[in-house]
This record gives C-alpha cells, sequence and structure tokens, in this order.
C-alpha cells in the first residue's frame, strides 16, 4: 500500500548528478583551451571504466545494472578522476584509477551512497602513492598539441623530461627549498600566471562558475565551497602575511592547483562528508587546513585528496557532535 | 498587535490545486440513503449508545452518551428510524470496525427542540458542559474535545484561529471562511471569553485573499484586539506548532501544549461549531467536506456526519480513470481502503486520484546525503539520519535523533530526489518502539511481582530468624535467672553457653512441647452428618469388637472432608 505523501517533488539522483555533469562543463572548456584536448580522451576513458566496472560489480552483487548506471554517480566520479589527474597519464593509469574509486571504494562498500570515502580522492591518493612519477607530470599551459597528449595518453613511450614541468603548486614546494629563495625569486621561473599556475586561473574561473550553477540550483550548499575557501585563504594569508617571502598568497593558494575544483565539486561530495550546516564547515575548513600544510610543507605537490580523506574519517564525529537544534528544543521560549 | 511574523524553518512549496474547487460555494449534499454515525466521534473515547434499532430519533437527538474525560456526545445528524446498531469500517487507513450506529432518514429534517445558549448567564463550567453535549471536536483533523482543550481555565493569553489550510486542494476552511467569517469570528469570540484569552490572532495563507477580507471585515465587529494575519502560503504552515511559531514566535516542543505557552489553537470550523451550539443551541452534527481531484465537478458540501462516502462522490462525478480516494489532503492523507466507509467530523476532504494526478511512486534509490530534506523539515530534524536509523532498527538512537518530534507532514519524502518513502520508515519505527514499550512494560511488571515475591520470602525468612533468636534470648534469660520452677526439662542448659546451641535445645524442647499437645485433629470441625456417621461405624466396631482400630489414622482420614 501507498502512504502519503501522494505528491513529489519533480528531483531524482539523476537530476542532481546530471547538473553536477553540466556544471563541471566551463571547467573542461578552459581546461581544453588552456591545456589540451587530451583531458577529453583522459574523460572518455576514465567514464568507460567506471561504468564498465560499476557494470561488473553489480552483476557480481546481483543488483539492477541499468538502474544503478543510469544514476550518473559513476560519471561524475569518472569525470572528477580524470580532470584531478594530470592530462597526459597513460591510458591505463586513468582506467585503473576510476576502477579502484567505483570498484574499490563505491561498490565494495555497498554502493552509491555507502562509501565513507570520497572515490575520486581515494583513487588520487592511490595512484599518487603507487606511481609518483606519472603523477607529478604536468604540462604547462599551451606547451603541448592534441596530438602530442593524444600520443603520451595512447603510446608505450614516453619522454617526458623534455616537455612537461612542475606545476606551478609543485615548483613552488620545491623552489622554496632552495637556500635563499623566496616567493619572488621562485616565481621568476615560469610556470606562474597572474596569480596561480600560468593558464591555471582559467580553469580556476571555470570552476567558480560551475560552482555558482551548483549554488543555484541548490544541489550544494554554501557552507563547504565558503568554509573551504575562507579557510585556505585565511590559514596562507596569515602566514604569508608574517613571512611574505617564505609563504605564497592567498590569492596564489586559491587559483592553483584544485582548489576551486576541490571546494564546488569535491569537498561538497555529500555521500562522503559532513552533512549538518555547522559540520559542513567543519568539514571543510579541515580540508583546507591540511590541504595547505601539506603543500607548504609535505612531500606531494597537493593535498587536498588526503585531507578529503582524512576528515572524512571524522566526519560521524563531526556529524555527531554537530546536531542541530530541534524545533523546540532550543531551550525556553523563542521570542 | 502583531509586530512582525516568524518564520519556522523547512516547509515546501507544492502545486496548491485550490482554484479546482475554491471557487464553488458550500452547497448541502443532498440526504443519503442512509446514515452511518460512528459512536467514536472524538479521540480515544467511544460514546455509550443510547438508542435502539427500531427507535425513531430526531435531528440532533442524541443517540451517543459521552464517557470520560475525553468523551463527547454523539448526535443523529438528521431525522429517522434507527435501523442498526453495530459494527462497521471507519474512514481509517486500517479500515478498522467500530460500533456505528445506522439511520434510515424520514427526509423531514424535523429537529429537537434547541435554543440559544447564553455562555455568560450560565458561567464557564456549564458552557463547557454544553459544547461537550453539543459534541463540539477540533474539526481541523485530530477531532480533539473542545471542553477539553479550553479546560485549561488560566494562562492563556492569546487564542488562535487556524485558517491557514496549507494541504494542496483542500478549500473547505476557505469557502467557509468567505462564506461565514461573522459566524466564525461570533464563535470565536465566545472561545476567546471561555479560555480567558486577551488577544484573538486569525492565521490565513496568504494565498486566500477573499477569505482574508471576508474575516479582516467581520473582524471589525469584534470587541477587544483581533488581527487577521496572511501567513506566507508554505506548507506546512497550517500546523498547529508552525503556526504558533509563525504568528507569536514561540516554539513548542514535542510532548508540551500550546496552553503551557500561553497560547491555544482553534481550527475555524471549530469556532464556527461553537458558534452554533451557543447561538442556536445546535450540535455537531453536518460539516464542510471539499471534493476534488480527478472530477468533472469540484465543491464543497455541507455534508451530515455519517454520510457514507459512496453515496457523496457521484456530487463530483469522479473520471472513470480515477483509480483511488484520498481522505485528507494528498500530503498528510490517505487512500480509503473502502468507500462504503461514512464521513467524519475530521474528514475534510476527499479526493478522486488517477495516476496522471498521483503518479505511482519511482522505485526507491540509494540515500546520498544530499540534505534536501533535512532543509524542507519544518521540526528541524535530520530525517536522513532517522531514515539510516529506522532503516538499522536502530530504535534508540531514532529517538536520540528526535524521532518523536516528526510530525509526519511528508515534507522530507516530498523532495528527497531518492525517491525513499521517508515517512514510512518513522511510522514503521514508531510504531515498533511503541510496541516494544508496550512488550517492556508488560516484562517490567512480570519482573517486579517475581522481585517482590522474592523480598516477601526473604522477609517472612527474616521475621522468622527474628522471632527465633528473641525467643532463645528470652530463654537463655530464664535460665540465667536461676528460676527452674519454669524450666524445660530438656534444657538445663548453663546460661554460658553457645547462644546456637540454647537456640537448638529451645527448638527441640518446643518440638518435644508441641508433640506432647498436638492431638490427632484430623476429625475436628466436621459437619453433624459426618459425625452422625461416624458414630454409626463406632458403634458397628464396638458391636464387632474391633473398636480398637477406630483411632487409626487411615480410616480417620478416609473420613476426612479436608
Amino acid at each position: 500500500m501507498i502512504h502519503s505523501p501522494y505528491i513529489r517533488k519533480p528531483a531524482s539522483i539523476q537530476r542532481v548528478m546530471l547538473t553536477v555533469l553540466i556544471a563541471l562543463l566551463p571547467g573542461i572548456a578552459a581546461y581544453v583551451w588552456q591545456i589540451g584536448a587530451g583531458i577529453l580522451v583522459n574523460i572518455v576513458i576514465a567514464s568507460v571504466a567506471a561504468l564498465a566496472g560499476e557494470a561488473a560489480v553489480l552483476a557480481l552483487r546481483r543488483k539492477p545494472v541499468a538502474m544503478a548506471l543510469g544514476d550518473g554517480s559513476a560519471l561524475v566520479t569518472a569525470w572528477l578522476v580524470a580532470l584531478c589527474f594530470p592530462p597526459i597519464v597513460p591510458w591505463w593509469l586513468t582506467a585503473l584509477a576510476a576502477l579502484v574509486a567505483v570498484v574499490a571504494v563505491k561498490q565494495l562498500y555497498g554502493g552509491l551512497g555507502q562509501n565513507p570515502f570520497n572515490p575520486a580522492m581515494a583513487a588520487y591518493c592511490t595512484m599518487i602513492v603507487a606511481y609518483p612519477a606519472l603523477m607529478s607530470q604536468w604540462p604547462a599551459a599551451g606547451q603541448l598539441d592534441f596530438a602530442t597528449q593524444l600520443q603520451l595518453i595512447l603510446g608505450s613511450t614516453r619522454d617526458l623530461d623534455a616537455i612537461t614541468g612542475a606545476t606551478a603548486l609543485d615548483t613552488m614546494r620545491t623552489g622554496l627549498r632552495v637556500p635563499d629563495a623566496t616567493v619572488d625569486s621562485v616565481r621568476q621561473l615560469g610556470a606562474f600566471g597572474l596569480a596561480g599556475g600560468k593558464g591555471w586561473e582559467w580553469l580556476a574561473a571555470g570552476y567558480l562558475a560551475g560552482g555558482l550553477i551548483l549554488l543555484a540550483t541548490r544541489v550544494i550548499t554554501w557552507h563547504m565551497p565558503a568554509a573551504f575557501l575562507t579557510a585556505l585563504a585565511i590559514i596562507s594569508g596569515a602566514f604569508w602575511l608574517v613571512h611574505p617571502g617564505q609563504f605564497a598568497s592567498p590569492l596564489f593558494h586559491l587559483a592553483s592547483g584544485g582548489a576551486m575544483l576541490a571546494a564546488f565539486f569535491i569537498v561538497t561530495d555529500p555521500v562522503s562528508g559532513a552533512t549538518t550546516p555547522r559540520g559542513k564547515l567543519i568539514f571543510a575548513a579541515g580540508v583546507a587546513c591540511i590541504a595547505w600544510l601539506i603543500r607548504s610543507f609535505g612531500a606531494y605537490p597537493e593535498g587536498i585528496a588526503f585531507g578529503v580523506l582524512l576528515m572524512n574519517l571524522c566526519v560521524p564525529l563531526i556529524d555527531m557532535k554537530t546536531q542541530p537544534p530541534v524545533f523546540g528544543h532550543r531551550g525556553g521560549r523563542a521570542p | 498587535m502583531i509586530g512582525r511574523l516568524f518564520n519556522f524553518r523547512g516547509g515546501i512549496k507544492p502545486d496548491a490545486h485550490k482554484q479546482e474547487s475554491a471557487a464553488s460555494p458550500i452547497r448541502p449534499a443532498p440526504l443519503p440513503s442512509r446514515l452511518v454515525v460512528p459512536l467514536r466521534q472524538s479521540t480515544r473515547a467511544t460514546s455509550r449508545c443510547l438508542v435502539q434499532p427500531g427507535q425513531r430519533v430526531l435531528k440532533g437527538e442524541r443517540i451517543g452518551e459521552p464517557e470520560g474525560t475525553l468523551g463527547t456526545a454523539v448526535h443523529a445528524p438528521t431525522s429517522g428510524t434507527v435501523v442498526e446498531v453495530g459494527l462497521h469500517p471507519m474512514a481509517h487507513p486500517s479500515g478498522l470496525d467500530t460500533r456505528c450506529v445506522v439511520i434510515e432518514p424520514d427526509g423531514e429534517e424535523r429537529w429537537i427542540e434547541h435554543a440559544p445558549f447564553d455562555h455568560r448567564a450560565a458561567g464557564r463550567e456549564r458552557s463547557l458542559a454544553h459544547l461537550r453535549e453539543c459534541g463540539v471536536v477540533g474539526l481541523g483533523g485530530a477531532t480533539f474535545p473542545s471542553h477539553v482543550k479550553l479546560g485549561r481555565g488560566s494562562g492563556i493569553d492569546t487564542l488562535i484561529l487556524n485558517g491557514a489550510e496549507c494541504e494542496p486542494w483542500i478549500t473547505c476552511d476557505d469557502r467557509l471562511m468567505r462564506e461565514r467569517a461573522p459566524a466564525i469570528l461570533a464563535g470565536a469570540a465566545i472561545l476567546r471569553e471561555l479560555i480567558g484569552a486577551r488577544r484573538l490572532i486569525i492565521g490565513i495563507e496568504d494565498n486566500k485573499p477573499e477569505a482574508l477580507a471576508a474575516m479582516r471585515s467581520a473582524a471589525a465587529g469584534i470587541e477587544g484586539e483581533v488581527a487577521v494575519v496572511a501567513v506566507p502560503a508554505l506548507y506546512p504552515a497550517g500546523g498547529e506548532k508552525q503556526l504558533i511559531r509563525v504568528l507569536t514566535g514561540i516554539e513548542i516542543p514535542y510532548g508540551k501544549l500550546g496552553g503551557d505557552f500561553g497560547v491555544q489553537c482553534f481550527n475555524v470550523g471549530t469556532a464556527h461549531a461553537v458558534h452554533r451550539a451557543f447561538a442556536c443551541g445546535e450540535p455537531l452534527v453536518s460539516r464542510v467536506v471539499t471534493l476534488t481531484g480527478n472530477v468533472a465537478a469540484a465543491g464543497n458540501y455541507e455534508v451530515l456526519i455519517g454520510t457514507p462516502i459512496d453515496e457523496l462522490l457521484p456530487l463530483a462525478r469522479p473520471r472513470s480513470d480515477t483509480d483511488r480516494y484520498l481522505m485528507g489532503g494528498p500530503m498528510m492523507g490517505f487512500a480509503l481502503p473502502r468507500l462504503d466507509v461514512p464521513v467524519a467530523k475530521a474528514t475534510n476532504c476527499v479526493i478522486s486520484a488517477s495516476p496522471a494526478l498521483f503518479p505511482p511512486p519511482q522505485p526507491e534509490q540509494a540515500c546520498i546525503r544530499c540534505g534536501e530534506c533535512a532543509r524542507a523539515c519544518p521540526a528541524e530534524l535530520q530525517p536522513f539520519e532517522l531514515y539510516w536509523f529506522s532503516r538499522a532498527k536502530n530504535f534508540g538512537k531514532a529517538q536520540e535523533y528526535h524521532l518523536f518530534d516528526c510530525i509526519e507532514c511528508g515534507c522530507c519524502a516530498y523532495v528527497c530526489p531518492a525517491h525513499i518513502p521517508l515517512v514510512d520508515y518513522y511510522r514503521f519505527a514508531k510504531s515498533e518502539i511503541w510496541a516494544r514499550e508496550r512488550d517492556k512494560s508488560a516484562a517490567d511488571a512480570a519482573r517486579e511481582r517475581f522481585e517482590f515475591r522474592n523480598f516477601r520470602q526473604d522477609r517472612e525468612k527474616e521475621e522468622k530468624a527474628a522471632k527465633l533468636a528473641a525467643k532463645a534470648a528470652e530463654t537463655r534469660a530464664k535460665l540465667a535467672s536461676g528460676d527452674d520452677s519454669k524450666a524445660e526439662p530438656t534444657a538445663p542448659a548453663p546460661a554460658a553457653e553457645d547462644p546456637k546451641k540454647a537456640l537448638i535445645a529451645a527448638a527441640l524442647a518446643r518440638a518435644q512441647a508441641q508433640k506432647q499437645e498436638v492431638q490427632p485433629r484430623n476429625t475436628d470441625n466436621l459437619s453433624q452428618d459426618t459425625q452422625a456417621e461416624i458414630a454409626d461405624i463406632e458403634a458397628r466396631r464396638r458391636q464387632q469388637g474391633t473398636a480398637h482400630a477406630a483411632a487409626s489414622p487411615a480410616v480417620a482420614a478416609d473420613d476426612n472432608p479436608q
């Protein structure tokens, strides 16, 4: 017997996921424009691998395949995996990462809604630990044409040192380790644009535009992006004000690497993130702080993925401790 | 006066669908072929039947005597003949039966004698009793007896009249306010006096401008502080706690009543019924019901309580693709399990549902913890947490997360992109918790009985031991005093001896003394017949020279009537 309510808002998980995919398009467009069309190949590879992996596991688990594939969540994971990997990683690495994300991190925990960790970030961490060299090779903006990128992605031989440089974040991190180096001297090295990495400001702008779409369509709330970006700005700003020579500016941190992608598309993953309003603020701020620590002092060029996974671990505690007061339980008469 | 409106968090804006029936004035529904009047018209109280089959009744005649504090009287909705008193299915999702009086109308609509009732002359107590006698209960849906709600004699500052009518499709209150605003306000004025409130606030959703205008102009004729307030049309603005919050800013927690916070809330329909009860002395025998949905002629009808739904439906001409009928609104109403159930005092709306209007729910998907439900919840709960806990049957946690604050308004299920029937999970969890509470209190009672039995046995043991010790001490004292004239022959123990030994010795002595005293007593307390019989037997035995067997216990025991 069907019970009330008998009417439903025309909403669905497919619609949510489709909105996320559409919101990623401005960022992808900027990516293609600044870095190259190779990213599109990676997105296709990741998507195919993720869908195939999900279908295989669902069949093994004797679950309805079509409905789960149709919800679009595997595609979102695949796109995020492709977008946070270097655009010239070999195809098998992208495919492997997508499989790790969908099969190991998502389906082995019970499928959509059950995974405690962000699948894309778990795949990123797995790969950067397993293949640090391949995962650190980023082409500079406009450096490689599509044919070269395609050859790098699909080909077997790789002669990379000649064609890739480190990212702005990586250059900054390693550059500052040289004695007497300052932020200004490191910034002379190239790879830097107006605010962040050369060309990467455009990607950041693209992701920001997509994030605004998500906010406008109410797919995400303001809490996570605001807390993430504010915390990153505050912690980097504080150190930058004290030691402007030794620490990069907040603007650099916000415009470099995956900060914007993370702020709107990665920390906002509802499944693995905190859910209460205050919990969301704590979660996203925690990710930002860990990311800044790893960027500034750690062994990896980017720290957001580790930050997300570490904060994922804290989610049950955060949620438990930040339960908002219930109607009528705020104590005393309200007005 | 009202300074500003407050907000409640959450809420949704479903399509109102009010225009289908809002334009049609209230018309009396024709007399049905028979009326099935449930004797249970107010919450948790069934009235005692006063009529028998074959008896003729007049319109407004009492057919049910109120019982208990929550009871209200039940009346014949029209004149006619009682044809049956028996069990009939109710308008309830369960379709369970309740005792009903079935009346065949004679078509004359002859009233009993009734006269206006002056509440000022009669005083508060008698006025409340009059309301109970008139069967006035809350017409907003909960059918809580009005005299009980008014019973709180003091401490109420604000009377709120609920004209929000936030559920989609329903327009019965809207029409009532448009057409009978002065009567509603007259009823509200009486309610305000009876409850001792200072001010009267009438909350109406702003999507009913005609009702607002009618109520405003009628309110001008009422003395004292009266405000007719347009509240934003946001479901569930008509929820009692939500409306109180919007109008006064007060948040009433679960388990508390408006009266605890100085506000009391009545539906506009109830105020109208109160007016009829005092101004005309009429008991509550009819109410306005909206017939709408997938019908050719949606409208509002003044319907006699007890009218079978299937006799009412043809008035609206349901279309052929109607697949079921909902009672109440689509957010909190329920699908009628059958159509021969009668209209009750809580029946505000019957909606013809078709697959096109109310499509079957899409298959349930996985919860992605998107939090839409939490943003929509007017009780400010975390519905998805309650869902996970209910699903896992972790009822303790569900209660910790305030499961019982859920008002089952359906906002969470309405917005859920995964199409999870969230409210059903909460209903399941609540009923499981109630069932377990019942089991637990039964087990508690059993345990208490067991523990008391143990306690009683221990106490008896202790008392015995204490008595024994006292006696032993007495014995010792006697021995020590050297008074051997009364000393037991078997207890010549010296005073310095171990008290335990003294105790044993005393007990032995007592046992011996008892043995000596005890005679065969199984021939005591016999009836005279038995004694006579025994005497006969004895006599025969003596004659036979076997008198020595008379004391044999076996023979005596056989005769023992015990």
